[in-house]
Protein backbone atom coordinates (compact mmCIF):
# COMPACT_ATOMS: atom_id res chain seq x y z
CA UNK A 1 0.00 0.00 0.00
CA UNK A 2 2.70 2.33 0.99
CA UNK A 3 4.55 1.66 -2.51
CA UNK A 4 1.19 2.95 -4.09
CA UNK A 5 0.93 5.77 -2.04
CA UNK A 6 4.56 6.93 -2.74
CA UNK A 7 4.23 5.72 -6.58
CA UNK A 8 1.31 8.60 -6.62
CA UNK A 9 3.21 10.87 -4.82
CA UNK A 10 6.31 11.02 -6.90
CA UNK A 11 3.98 10.67 -10.63
CA UNK A 12 5.25 7.21 -11.32
CA UNK A 13 3.53 5.54 -14.61
CA UNK A 14 2.22 2.21 -12.75
CA UNK A 15 0.04 3.53 -9.69
CA UNK A 16 -1.15 6.55 -11.81
CA UNK A 17 -2.12 4.23 -14.32
CA UNK A 18 -3.56 2.23 -11.90
CA UNK A 19 -5.70 4.69 -10.59
CA UNK A 20 -6.58 5.64 -13.88
CA UNK A 21 -8.13 2.50 -15.28
CA UNK A 22 -9.95 2.10 -11.86
CA UNK A 23 -11.96 4.93 -12.63
CA UNK A 24 -12.53 3.89 -15.74
CA UNK A 25 -13.87 0.56 -15.32
CA UNK A 26 -16.11 2.10 -12.78
CA UNK A 27 -17.49 4.63 -14.58
CA UNK A 28 -18.41 1.77 -17.28
CA UNK A 29 -20.14 -0.51 -14.43
CA UNK A 30 -21.86 3.25 -13.52
CA UNK A 31 -23.12 3.55 -17.10
CA UNK A 32 -24.51 0.23 -17.49
CA UNK A 33 -26.15 -1.11 -14.08
CA UNK A 34 -29.74 -1.07 -13.59
CA UNK A 35 -29.96 -0.35 -9.67
CA UNK A 36 -29.57 3.47 -9.33
CA UNK A 37 -29.95 6.46 -11.71
CA UNK A 38 -27.62 8.42 -9.90
CA UNK A 39 -25.01 6.40 -10.51
CA UNK A 40 -25.84 6.11 -14.00
CA UNK A 41 -25.95 10.36 -14.08
CA UNK A 42 -22.55 10.59 -12.93
CA UNK A 43 -20.73 7.76 -14.77
CA UNK A 44 -19.33 10.01 -18.07
CA UNK A 45 -17.95 12.13 -15.60
CA UNK A 46 -15.91 9.52 -14.12
CA UNK A 47 -15.31 7.55 -17.18
CA UNK A 48 -13.54 11.07 -18.76
CA UNK A 49 -11.46 11.74 -15.68
CA UNK A 50 -10.42 8.04 -16.07
CA UNK A 51 -9.86 8.61 -19.79
CA UNK A 52 -8.17 11.76 -20.09
CA UNK A 53 -6.08 10.56 -16.62
CA UNK A 54 -4.64 7.58 -18.78
CA UNK A 55 -3.89 9.62 -21.56
CA UNK A 56 -2.00 11.63 -19.53
CA UNK A 57 -0.27 9.72 -17.03
CA UNK A 58 1.07 6.80 -19.44
CA UNK A 59 3.73 9.99 -20.33
CA UNK A 60 5.27 9.52 -16.98
CA UNK A 61 8.55 7.66 -16.08
CA UNK A 62 8.51 3.87 -14.89
CA UNK B 1 22.67 -4.48 -70.16
CA UNK B 2 19.19 -5.07 -68.91
CA UNK B 3 17.90 -2.55 -66.53
CA UNK B 4 15.89 -3.15 -63.32
CA UNK B 5 11.92 -1.92 -63.14
CA UNK B 6 13.34 0.84 -60.78
CA UNK B 7 16.11 2.12 -62.99
CA UNK B 8 13.45 2.23 -66.17
CA UNK B 9 11.02 4.13 -63.93
CA UNK B 10 14.17 6.65 -63.19
CA UNK B 11 15.23 7.05 -66.47
CA UNK B 12 11.73 7.58 -67.81
CA UNK B 13 11.86 10.15 -65.37
CA UNK B 14 11.45 13.99 -67.00
CA UNK B 15 14.62 15.86 -66.32
CA UNK B 16 13.40 18.75 -64.62
CA UNK B 17 11.70 16.66 -62.15
CA UNK B 18 14.49 14.20 -61.64
CA UNK B 19 16.58 17.16 -60.93
CA UNK B 20 14.07 18.71 -58.40
CA UNK B 21 13.70 15.35 -56.44
CA UNK B 22 17.64 14.74 -56.11
CA UNK B 23 17.37 18.08 -54.33
CA UNK B 24 15.13 16.55 -51.70
CA UNK B 25 16.12 15.39 -48.16
CA UNK B 26 14.80 12.29 -47.14
CA UNK B 27 13.01 13.84 -44.38
CA UNK B 28 11.34 15.62 -46.77
CA UNK B 29 10.78 12.78 -49.22
CA UNK B 30 9.69 10.84 -46.20
CA UNK B 31 6.64 13.77 -45.34
CA UNK B 32 5.92 13.18 -49.06
CA UNK B 33 4.69 10.20 -49.19
CA UNK B 34 3.61 10.05 -45.40
CA UNK B 35 1.65 13.69 -45.99
CA UNK B 36 -1.62 12.00 -48.00
CA UNK B 37 -2.14 9.60 -45.09
CA UNK B 38 -2.34 12.15 -42.32
CA UNK B 39 -5.06 14.01 -44.36
CA UNK B 40 -7.27 11.55 -44.96
CA UNK B 41 -6.23 10.99 -41.51
CA UNK B 42 -7.66 14.08 -40.28
CA UNK B 43 -10.61 14.70 -43.08
CA UNK B 44 -11.54 11.75 -42.17
CA UNK B 45 -11.48 11.17 -38.96
CA UNK B 46 -9.79 13.84 -36.18
CA UNK B 47 -12.24 16.91 -37.99
CA UNK B 48 -15.51 14.74 -37.73
CA UNK B 49 -14.35 13.86 -34.18
CA UNK B 50 -13.64 17.85 -33.04
CA UNK B 51 -16.71 18.87 -34.70
CA UNK B 52 -19.20 16.24 -33.07
CA UNK B 53 -17.29 17.66 -30.25
CA UNK B 54 -18.50 20.78 -30.55
CA UNK B 55 -22.31 20.65 -31.81
CA UNK B 56 -22.86 18.25 -28.87
CA UNK B 57 -22.83 21.51 -26.93
CA UNK B 58 -25.09 23.39 -29.26
CA UNK B 59 -29.36 23.16 -30.60
CA UNK B 60 -27.95 22.48 -33.53
CA UNK B 61 -30.59 20.55 -36.52
CA UNK B 62 -29.20 19.62 -39.21
CA UNK B 63 -32.83 19.71 -40.85
CA UNK B 64 -32.90 23.12 -39.93
CA UNK B 65 -30.02 24.32 -41.54
CA UNK B 66 -31.41 27.99 -41.24
CA UNK B 67 -32.28 28.40 -37.43
CA UNK B 68 -29.86 30.08 -35.71
CA UNK B 69 -27.47 27.78 -33.57
CA UNK B 70 -27.76 28.32 -29.66
CA UNK B 71 -24.60 27.52 -27.21
CA UNK B 72 -26.25 25.74 -24.73
CA UNK B 73 -23.88 23.98 -22.35
CA UNK B 74 -23.57 21.22 -20.86
CA UNK B 75 -27.49 20.86 -21.43
CA UNK B 76 -27.62 17.97 -24.05
CA UNK B 77 -25.44 15.76 -22.03
CA UNK B 78 -27.42 16.26 -18.92
CA UNK B 79 -30.57 15.31 -20.67
CA UNK B 80 -28.87 12.06 -21.68
CA UNK B 81 -27.27 11.78 -18.44
CA UNK B 82 -30.99 11.81 -16.85
CA UNK B 83 -33.14 9.76 -19.09
CA UNK B 84 -34.41 6.73 -18.07
CA UNK B 85 -34.79 5.61 -21.39
CA UNK B 86 -31.02 6.01 -22.56
CA UNK B 87 -30.09 4.69 -19.41
CA UNK B 88 -32.24 1.24 -20.04
CA UNK B 89 -30.73 1.47 -23.74
CA UNK B 90 -27.38 0.91 -21.89
CA UNK B 91 -28.56 -1.64 -19.97
CA UNK B 92 -29.80 -3.49 -23.17
CA UNK B 93 -26.51 -3.09 -24.22
CA UNK B 94 -24.77 -4.42 -21.28
CA UNK B 95 -26.92 -7.67 -21.96
CA UNK B 96 -26.12 -7.70 -25.22
CA UNK B 97 -22.31 -7.25 -25.28
CA UNK B 98 -21.67 -9.39 -21.41
CA UNK B 99 -23.33 -12.41 -23.39
CA UNK B 100 -22.56 -12.48 -26.70
CA UNK B 101 -18.83 -12.47 -25.94
CA UNK B 102 -18.76 -14.84 -23.14
CA UNK B 103 -20.79 -17.08 -25.43
CA UNK B 104 -18.39 -16.67 -28.31
CA UNK B 105 -15.50 -17.11 -25.99
CA UNK B 106 -16.26 -20.51 -25.18
CA UNK B 107 -17.99 -21.62 -28.02
CA UNK B 108 -15.21 -20.22 -29.94
CA UNK B 109 -12.32 -21.61 -27.73
CA UNK B 110 -13.76 -24.76 -27.45
CA UNK B 111 -14.45 -25.08 -31.44
CA UNK B 112 -10.79 -23.95 -32.27
CA UNK B 113 -9.30 -26.80 -29.90
CA UNK B 114 -11.42 -29.43 -31.03
CA UNK B 115 -10.42 -28.72 -34.88
CA UNK B 116 -6.86 -27.72 -33.42
CA UNK B 117 -6.73 -31.89 -33.23
CA UNK B 118 -5.95 -33.56 -36.05
CA UNK B 119 -8.49 -35.91 -37.60
CA UNK B 120 -9.97 -36.60 -41.07
CA UNK B 121 -11.89 -33.47 -42.73
CA UNK B 122 -10.46 -30.47 -40.36
CA UNK B 123 -10.11 -28.13 -43.33
CA UNK B 124 -13.75 -29.54 -44.28
CA UNK B 125 -15.38 -28.63 -40.96
CA UNK B 126 -13.04 -25.46 -40.78
CA UNK B 127 -14.69 -24.21 -43.74
CA UNK B 128 -18.37 -25.36 -42.96
CA UNK B 129 -17.84 -23.36 -39.75
CA UNK B 130 -16.53 -20.40 -40.72
CA UNK B 131 -19.31 -19.93 -43.37
CA UNK B 132 -21.68 -18.00 -41.36
CA UNK B 133 -19.16 -14.91 -40.86
CA UNK B 134 -19.05 -14.72 -44.56
CA UNK B 135 -22.35 -13.62 -44.83
CA UNK B 136 -24.06 -9.84 -44.82
CA UNK B 137 -25.04 -9.22 -41.17
CA UNK B 138 -28.29 -8.03 -42.88
CA UNK B 139 -29.36 -11.36 -44.46
CA UNK B 140 -28.34 -13.16 -40.96
CA UNK B 141 -30.82 -10.92 -39.80
CA UNK B 142 -33.35 -11.67 -41.89
CA UNK B 143 -33.01 -15.31 -42.13
CA UNK B 144 -33.04 -16.03 -38.22
CA UNK B 145 -36.47 -13.51 -38.34
CA UNK B 146 -37.86 -16.68 -40.09
CA UNK B 147 -35.96 -19.15 -37.98
CA UNK B 148 -37.71 -18.25 -35.06
CA UNK B 149 -40.98 -17.68 -36.73
CA UNK B 150 -43.44 -19.06 -34.09
CA UNK B 151 -45.74 -21.29 -37.05
CA UNK B 152 -43.08 -21.58 -39.43
CA UNK B 153 -39.66 -21.19 -37.75
CA UNK B 154 -37.29 -23.98 -37.25
CA UNK B 155 -35.57 -22.60 -33.83
CA UNK B 156 -39.31 -23.07 -32.25
CA UNK B 157 -39.44 -26.71 -33.57
CA UNK B 158 -35.96 -27.51 -32.41
CA UNK B 159 -36.40 -25.69 -28.79
CA UNK B 160 -40.12 -27.91 -28.82
CA UNK B 161 -38.37 -30.94 -29.48
CA UNK B 162 -36.13 -30.93 -26.60
CA UNK B 163 -38.48 -29.24 -24.41
CA UNK B 164 -41.93 -30.90 -25.52
CA UNK B 165 -43.46 -27.42 -25.59
CA UNK B 166 -45.69 -26.20 -27.92
CA UNK B 167 -44.08 -24.97 -30.96
CA UNK B 168 -46.40 -21.89 -31.25
CA UNK B 169 -46.59 -20.96 -27.67
CA UNK B 170 -43.45 -18.89 -27.88
CA UNK B 171 -42.24 -16.21 -29.94
CA UNK B 172 -38.29 -15.16 -29.69
CA UNK B 173 -38.82 -11.38 -31.22
CA UNK B 174 -42.30 -10.86 -30.24
CA UNK B 175 -41.70 -11.98 -26.38
CA UNK B 176 -39.77 -8.80 -24.07
CA UNK B 177 -37.93 -11.41 -21.99
CA UNK B 178 -36.68 -13.97 -25.00
CA UNK B 179 -35.97 -10.54 -27.42
CA UNK B 180 -32.48 -9.81 -25.73
CA UNK B 181 -31.65 -13.78 -26.09
CA UNK B 182 -32.87 -14.01 -29.61
CA UNK B 183 -29.95 -11.19 -30.82
CA UNK B 184 -27.75 -12.57 -28.46
CA UNK B 185 -28.19 -16.13 -30.53
CA UNK B 186 -28.15 -14.50 -33.82
CA UNK B 187 -24.90 -12.83 -33.31
CA UNK B 188 -23.62 -15.64 -31.62
CA UNK B 189 -24.12 -18.09 -34.21
CA UNK B 190 -22.51 -15.27 -36.50
CA UNK B 191 -19.12 -14.42 -34.86
CA UNK B 192 -18.30 -17.84 -33.11
CA UNK B 193 -16.06 -18.44 -35.71
CA UNK B 194 -14.36 -15.38 -35.55
CA UNK B 195 -13.16 -16.12 -31.95
CA UNK B 196 -12.70 -19.78 -33.22
CA UNK B 197 -10.37 -18.47 -36.46
CA UNK B 198 -8.35 -16.54 -33.60
CA UNK B 199 -8.10 -18.80 -31.06
CA UNK B 200 -6.98 -21.14 -33.44
CA UNK B 201 -4.14 -19.41 -34.67
CA UNK B 202 -3.22 -18.90 -30.62
CA UNK B 203 -3.42 -22.95 -30.57
CA UNK B 204 -1.57 -23.27 -33.55
CA UNK B 205 1.36 -21.22 -32.39
CA UNK B 206 2.50 -23.40 -29.52
CA UNK B 207 5.18 -25.58 -30.21
CA UNK B 208 4.87 -29.16 -29.43
CA UNK B 209 8.33 -29.61 -28.23
CA UNK B 210 6.54 -27.60 -24.66
CA UNK B 211 3.70 -30.41 -24.76
CA UNK B 212 6.48 -33.31 -25.07
CA UNK B 213 8.38 -31.51 -22.29
CA UNK B 214 5.69 -31.80 -20.45
CA UNK B 215 4.46 -35.68 -21.01
CA UNK B 216 8.56 -36.21 -20.25
CA UNK B 217 7.36 -34.48 -16.39
CA UNK B 218 4.12 -37.09 -16.35
CA UNK B 219 1.93 -33.83 -16.70
CA UNK B 220 -1.88 -34.59 -17.12
CA UNK B 221 -3.90 -33.51 -20.29
CA UNK B 222 -5.91 -31.10 -17.55
CA UNK B 223 -2.38 -29.86 -16.27
CA UNK B 224 -1.37 -29.13 -19.56
CA UNK B 225 -4.79 -27.21 -20.88
CA UNK B 226 -4.49 -25.11 -17.47
CA UNK B 227 -0.66 -24.53 -17.57
CA UNK B 228 0.33 -24.27 -21.11
CA UNK B 229 -2.74 -23.89 -23.85
CA UNK B 230 -4.38 -21.29 -21.57
CA UNK B 231 -1.64 -19.22 -20.83
CA UNK B 232 0.26 -19.18 -24.59
CA UNK B 233 -3.23 -18.69 -26.13
CA UNK B 234 -4.52 -15.83 -23.71
CA UNK B 235 -3.37 -12.97 -25.56
CA UNK B 236 -4.91 -14.29 -28.85
CA UNK B 237 -8.33 -14.49 -26.39
CA UNK B 238 -8.17 -10.69 -25.48
CA UNK B 239 -7.71 -9.58 -28.54
CA UNK B 240 -11.01 -11.62 -29.44
CA UNK B 241 -12.62 -9.99 -26.71
CA UNK B 242 -11.58 -6.50 -27.56
CA UNK B 243 -12.31 -6.84 -31.22
CA UNK B 244 -15.82 -8.60 -30.65
CA UNK B 245 -16.33 -5.95 -27.69
CA UNK B 246 -16.00 -2.90 -30.01
CA UNK B 247 -17.95 -3.99 -32.91
CA UNK B 248 -20.53 -4.90 -30.40
CA UNK B 249 -20.86 -2.07 -28.51
CA UNK B 250 -21.57 -0.66 -32.22
CA UNK B 251 -23.72 -3.62 -33.10
CA UNK B 252 -26.75 -2.04 -35.31
CA UNK B 253 -27.98 -3.77 -38.89
CA UNK B 254 -28.28 -7.25 -37.16
CA UNK B 255 -30.15 -6.37 -34.47
CA UNK B 256 -32.18 -3.55 -36.78
CA UNK B 257 -32.90 -6.54 -39.40
CA UNK B 258 -33.74 -9.19 -35.74
CA UNK B 259 -35.89 -7.32 -33.80
CA UNK B 260 -35.75 -3.04 -34.96
CA UNK B 261 -35.55 -2.56 -31.31
CA UNK B 262 -38.53 -3.58 -30.60
CA UNK B 263 -40.71 -5.26 -28.85
CA UNK B 264 -41.29 -2.15 -27.14
CA UNK B 265 -37.09 -0.72 -26.59
CA UNK B 266 -36.28 -3.90 -25.38
CA UNK B 267 -33.72 -4.40 -27.55
CA UNK B 268 -32.67 -1.04 -28.65
CA UNK B 269 -29.08 -0.90 -28.45
CA UNK B 270 -27.23 2.33 -27.97
CA UNK B 271 -26.10 2.57 -31.84
CA UNK B 272 -29.85 2.53 -32.46
CA UNK B 273 -30.98 5.04 -30.44
CA UNK B 274 -28.22 7.09 -31.46
CA UNK B 275 -29.56 6.22 -34.94
CA UNK B 276 -33.29 7.28 -34.21
CA UNK B 277 -31.68 10.97 -32.08
CA UNK B 278 -29.68 11.59 -34.94
CA UNK B 279 -31.52 10.61 -38.19
CA UNK B 280 -35.42 10.23 -37.41
CA UNK B 281 -35.59 13.16 -34.45
CA UNK B 282 -33.12 15.23 -36.35
CA UNK B 283 -31.88 15.75 -32.72
CA UNK B 284 -28.28 16.66 -33.93
CA UNK B 285 -26.87 18.43 -31.01
CA UNK B 286 -28.45 16.15 -28.43
CA UNK B 287 -26.91 12.63 -30.47
CA UNK B 288 -23.53 14.66 -30.69
CA UNK B 289 -23.52 14.66 -27.08
CA UNK B 290 -24.99 11.13 -27.48
CA UNK B 291 -21.62 9.73 -29.45
CA UNK B 292 -19.41 11.70 -27.31
CA UNK B 293 -20.17 9.99 -24.12
CA UNK B 294 -20.16 6.13 -26.39
CA UNK B 295 -16.71 7.17 -27.68
CA UNK B 296 -15.07 8.42 -24.45
CA UNK B 297 -16.57 5.21 -23.00
CA UNK B 298 -15.06 2.56 -26.14
CA UNK B 299 -11.96 5.04 -25.36
CA UNK B 300 -11.55 4.43 -22.16
CA UNK B 301 -11.96 0.81 -22.38
CA UNK B 302 -10.10 0.12 -25.31
CA UNK B 303 -7.36 1.67 -23.72
CA UNK B 304 -7.11 -0.27 -20.50
CA UNK B 305 -7.66 -3.54 -22.58
CA UNK B 306 -4.29 -2.45 -24.87
CA UNK B 307 -2.21 -2.30 -21.47
CA UNK B 308 -3.59 -5.48 -20.55
CA UNK B 309 -3.02 -7.12 -23.65
CA UNK B 310 0.40 -5.65 -23.44
CA UNK B 311 1.09 -7.10 -20.84
CA UNK B 312 0.38 -10.47 -21.30
CA UNK B 313 2.35 -10.26 -24.33
CA UNK B 314 5.16 -9.62 -21.86
CA UNK B 315 5.24 -12.27 -19.62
Amino acid sequence: MMNIINGLLRFRRGPWEMLATILIALGVIMLMQPFAIGLYTYSFIVTLVGTVMFIIVSHFPE
Amino acid sequence: MTLSPMETAAAKTPDGLAKRIRGFSDRTIAWIFVAPTIFLLLAVNIFPLIWTIRLSFTNFRVNRPNNDVEWVGLRNYERILTDPDVWNTMQATAHFLIWTITLQVLIGFTLAYLINKKFKGNDMWTTIIVFPMMLSPAVVGNFWTFLYQPQIGLFNYVVAFFTGADPASFSMIGDVHLAPWAIVIADTWMWTPFVMLICLAGLRSIPDSIYEAAECDRASKWRQFWTITIPMALPFLMLAVLFRGIENFKMFDLVVQLTGGGPGNTTTLTSIDLKREAFEKWRTGYSSAYAVILFVTVFGLASIYVKALNKVKER
